[in-house]
């Protein structure tokens, strides 16, 4: 060896002192968001329940997640794709299109598990193809969904202008089924399936190489390419997924409300990356966790269900009031992060 | 040490790029347990090397040898699998990650497709551990110094179970106490058998922590050396080089103006000025038909010293007084007001507009400094551009031509025309004469020299000692980040004097 001539270093002298000094506890910046909107929902709850009637049964929460469960479904497809540092507009078109293709497929008589994967492979490739537009051709992901949207609601409207009514069997008993979880508290298949979506989706993101990736993408994206990481697979892959999840959204609405409708789902899109963002996602990528989008998701829904026990309200204040939340949320973002540096 | 065999071998390393050949029949041996500097001005061929060795660019000629097999080197992360690891100056890592994260993603341990994370942050201790790092492996890498970081980066190189590990540029950006850190980690990693490639431009850090370093200039192996064979001084005269001085008229003349210069009346002086991280604060005068010429390694400061007068950058500490009086120097266009001017060193990427022709980048400033709504007259712009191709004897005499299509020095001609059509009392000039012909380098220097005859005082940047002594009636130089002397430029000082002061960093 050549370490004769060296002198030896010596251990435990002032190396890990040093080290010692650096290691000051700082509170994890990244859970501050999804705090802070936990609080806003409890606040928002506490104070349903001491001005409403009825606000405190356990139902009013149970059909937050019935009644927002195609909205829960998209806003986890949004949330990978905002976490790579990107964004889809395309998914309220998707929804659209997977009603009225849905129901027109249905009305033609073709059975209903094959009409089924049928429209969730066609969201997932309309994703797919979103992707690799952005990946191979650098597109920004604003314009290359842009197109995809426009292209999407085309299509459905092209198939059909009007409203096509669902008669099928299956999809009957889809919308008309009942789990009772308490005395008095029942909930439908499409709430079960938004739960699941979700649990699925946050196990993704913590344990599997996939999900990690996400985050390493969002958070660095040339970074990820000199550590030898998938990035192109990836960003793909996660907007092949939001498609998908814009396609599962379209069919738990079109059972929801046993009809297919170019409109519906319009500006969807929009209420997912509000949801998003209001559940602590970074819009810049890298930061954020699934149940943020969860909370997320539940306060707009509150939001909505506070103005129709007020009764005298008008509907537009939930959109007023989104409107100031996405604002305060935008900018406590922007401290948080800029602290954090 | 000599004994042993080296793990890394090149020789007779070659490499063309269209026009240049980088790399000249370069020899290079790495032997286990060693930190070796690699040494060299810009342009010297540094990074082309190891360039070659990660797989970024491969070689023209040549043979590599990695642990006495030869190997062919094709890309990064066959780079990689050879047993061969970079860490740049710039951390290639995900600040929003953990730190465990950072130095497994893509390898985290896994049971059914799980990650374990238990089992990655136990890992990640052990390895820094191994580096005497004590960090919370699962805090955000963001929440750790820059130096901490570039340790974290360190630490995943070495578990990819690394032979040769190139550390470029690892402390441009680091305090001394982070520098004094990452020795540490250094020496530890000399300990257990790792070849270390170290690269800096600051040389306390190379005599501190090399065992050996190899001297390369323009392309060719000068030579290598132990540390202790060679002094400072003679490292940096390796470096540079001797020119063969070519003008020694010129020099005559810049004497003589040097009586009359300095009792001149100052145009510019800076008191004070700084920027944390770029360049120490430092009083400079610049006085009417003076030429300032700054002198210093590459890294020393040199450019950054020049943008603070120019508002490039903004200082965080003194003033600037134009004519004795105070101006704020927030941006480029308040200089410009004052008619500073200020040729960049990045010809391609901060001056010359390819696409534009001759007359269209010689004419940008003076319509600049005009403002947009009042354009230039299309014959005012002829006139003027036709006085300039003939006075800086631009060739092709084309107005019209695409400047891509001239050659560095005509460019660099072209450049130095716009901004002396918005006549400056001061011309700030960064580098002019780098990668360009001899015969072009010769023109420039003498048009600097007659600029200053007529009155303008000029700041000149360059990393070629000769070329300051020539032109400089006054030498300013610069070493690790600050103005370590100023002296007149009179008949006794010389390279070696210069030199000395580069080296030493002590005023005698």
């Amino acid at each position: 060896m050549t370490t004769t001539d060296m002198t030896p270093v010596t251990k435990g002298g002032d190396g890990p002192e040093l080290n010692r000094r650096r290691r000051v506890y700082k509170p994890n910046t990244r859970y501050v968001p999804i705090l802070a909107t936990l609080f806003l929902l409890i606040v928002m709850y506490s104070s349903g329940v001491a001005n409403f009637r009825n606000f405190e049964d356990p139902s009013v929460i149970v059909n937050l997640f019935r009644d927002n469960a195609v909205l829960l479904v998209v806003a986890v497809g949004m949330t990978f794709v905002i976490l790579t540092g990107g964004i889809d507009l395309s998914v309220g078109a998707v929804i659209s299109l997977t009603t009225v293709l849905t129901a027109t497929l249905l009305k033609g008589g073709w059975p209903p598990l094959v009409v089924l994967p049928a429209v969730l492979l066609l969201g997932a490739l309309i994703g797919a193809g979103q992707g690799a537009v952005i990946h191979f051709f650098k597109v920004e992901p604003f314009i290359a969904t842009l197109a995809g949207l426009f292209l999407a609601r085309g299509l459905a409207l092209f198939i059909n202008q009007q409203s096509i009514p669902i008669r099928d069997a299956l999809w009957k008993s889809l919308s008309e089924t009942r789990f009772p979880l308490a005395d008095g508290v029942v909930t439908k298949p499409i709430a079960v399936v938004a739960v699941v979506v979700v649990l699925i989706a946050a196990a993704v993101l913590a344990w599997t190489r996939f999900g990690r990736n996400v985050y390493a993408i969002g958070g660095n994206a040339d970074s990820a390419l000199l550590m030898g990481l998938p990035v192109g697979r990836t960003r793909i892959a996660v907007y092949t997924l939001s498609g998908f999840c814009a396609a599962l959204g379209g069919v738990l609405f079109s059972i929801n409300s046993t009809s297919g409708w170019a409109l519906q789902g319009n500006g969807m899109e929009l209420d997912a990356i509000a949801a998003c963002v209001i559940g602590g996602v970074l819009l810049t990528g890298g930061s954020g966790f699934v149940w943020g989008t969860l909370l997320g998701v539940l306060v707009t829904g509150l939001i909505r269900t506070i103005i129709n026990f007020q009764g005298d309200l008008n509907a537009a204040w939930a959109r007023i009031i989104i409107g100031v939340l996405l604002f305060a949320f935008i900018v406590m973002q922007r401290l948080v992060t800029r602290k954090a540096k | 040490m000599g004994e042993q065999s080296p793990v890394l071998e090149m020789t007779g390393i070659r490499k063309v790029f269209p026009g240049v050949v980088a790399l000249d029949g370069v020899d290079f041996r790495l032997f286990p347990g060693e930190v070796h500097a690699l040494m060299g001005e810009n342009g010297a061929g540094k990074s082309t090397l190891i360039k070659t060795l990660t797989g970024v660019y491969e070689i023209d000629g040549g043979d590599i040898k990695l642990g006495g097999r030869p190997v062919r080197i094709s890309g990064p992360l066959q780079a990689q699998q050879a047993g061969v690891s970079t860490v740049y100056q710039e951390v290639n890592l995900c600040t929003n990650l953990s730190v465990a994260e950072n130095i497994f993603i893509g390898r985290e341990p896994r049971r059914f497709g799980k990650i374990q994370w238990g089992k990655m942050r136990q890992r990640a201790a052990e390895l820094l551990a191994r580096l005497d790092l004590d960090l919370d492996v699962s805090a955000p890498l963001s929440s750790f110094s820059l130096a901490i970081q570039q340790m974290v980066a360190i630490a995943r190189a070495i578990d990819v179970d690394a032979r040769v590990l190139i550390l470029d540029e690892p402390t441009s950006s680091l305090d001394s106490a982070e520098v004094e850190q990452l020795f540490r980690v250094m020496r530890r990693l000399k300990e257990s058998g790792v070849a270390i490639l170290f690269v800096s431009h600051f040389l306390d850090q190379i005599y501190e922590i090399s065992d050996r370093l190899t001297i390369l200039r323009n392309g060719r192996l000068i030579s290598e050396h132990r540390i202790e064979e060679l002094s400072q001084v003679q490292l940096v005269e390796k470096m540079i080089g001797k020119e063969l001085a070519a003008l020694e008229d010129l020099e005559d003349k810049a004497q003589s103006n040097r009586e009359r210069a300095a009792e001149a009346k100052p145009v510019l002086e800076a008191k004070g000025l700084g920027r944390a991280g770029a360049i120490a604060p430092y009083d400079l005068t610049i006085h009417e038909g003076e030429v300032v010429g700054l002198a210093g390694l590459l890294g020393s400061g040199r450019t950054e010293l020049a943008r603070l007068l120019f508002g490039a950058d903004k200082a965080d500490s003194g003033e600037v007084l134009v004519d004795g009086k105070r101006i704020n120097l927030r941006d480029p266009q308040v200089a410009m007001k004052h008619r500073i001017a200020f040729s960049s060193e990045n010809r391609r990427t901060e001056g010359i507009i390819g696409e534009l022709s001759v007359r269209e980048n010689i004419i940008l400033a003076l319509q600049a400094a005009r403002g947009w709504t009042r354009p230039i007259p299309r014959k005012k712009q002829d006139e003027i551009v036709d006085k300039y191709i003939k006075a800086l004897q631009i060739r092709p005499a084309d107005p019209e031509r695409p400047v891509r299509n001239l050659s560095g020095g005509n460019q660099q001609k072209v450049l130095l025309a716009r901004w002396l059509i918005t006549e400056p009392r001061l011309l700030i000039i960064d580098e002019p004469t780098r990668g360009i012909d001899v015969g072009a380098k010769a023109e420039i220097q003498r048009l600097v020299a007659e600029l200053s005859d007529g009155g303008m005082a000029v700041l000149f940047v360059s990393a070629e000692l000769e070329e300051v002594l020539r032109l400089s009636h006054k030498i300013a130089v610069l070493r690790d980040r600050r103005l370590v002397e100023e002296l007149e430029n009179t008949a006794d000082v010389d390279a070696d004097r210069i030199m000395q002061t580069i080296a030493s960093g002590a005023t005698s």
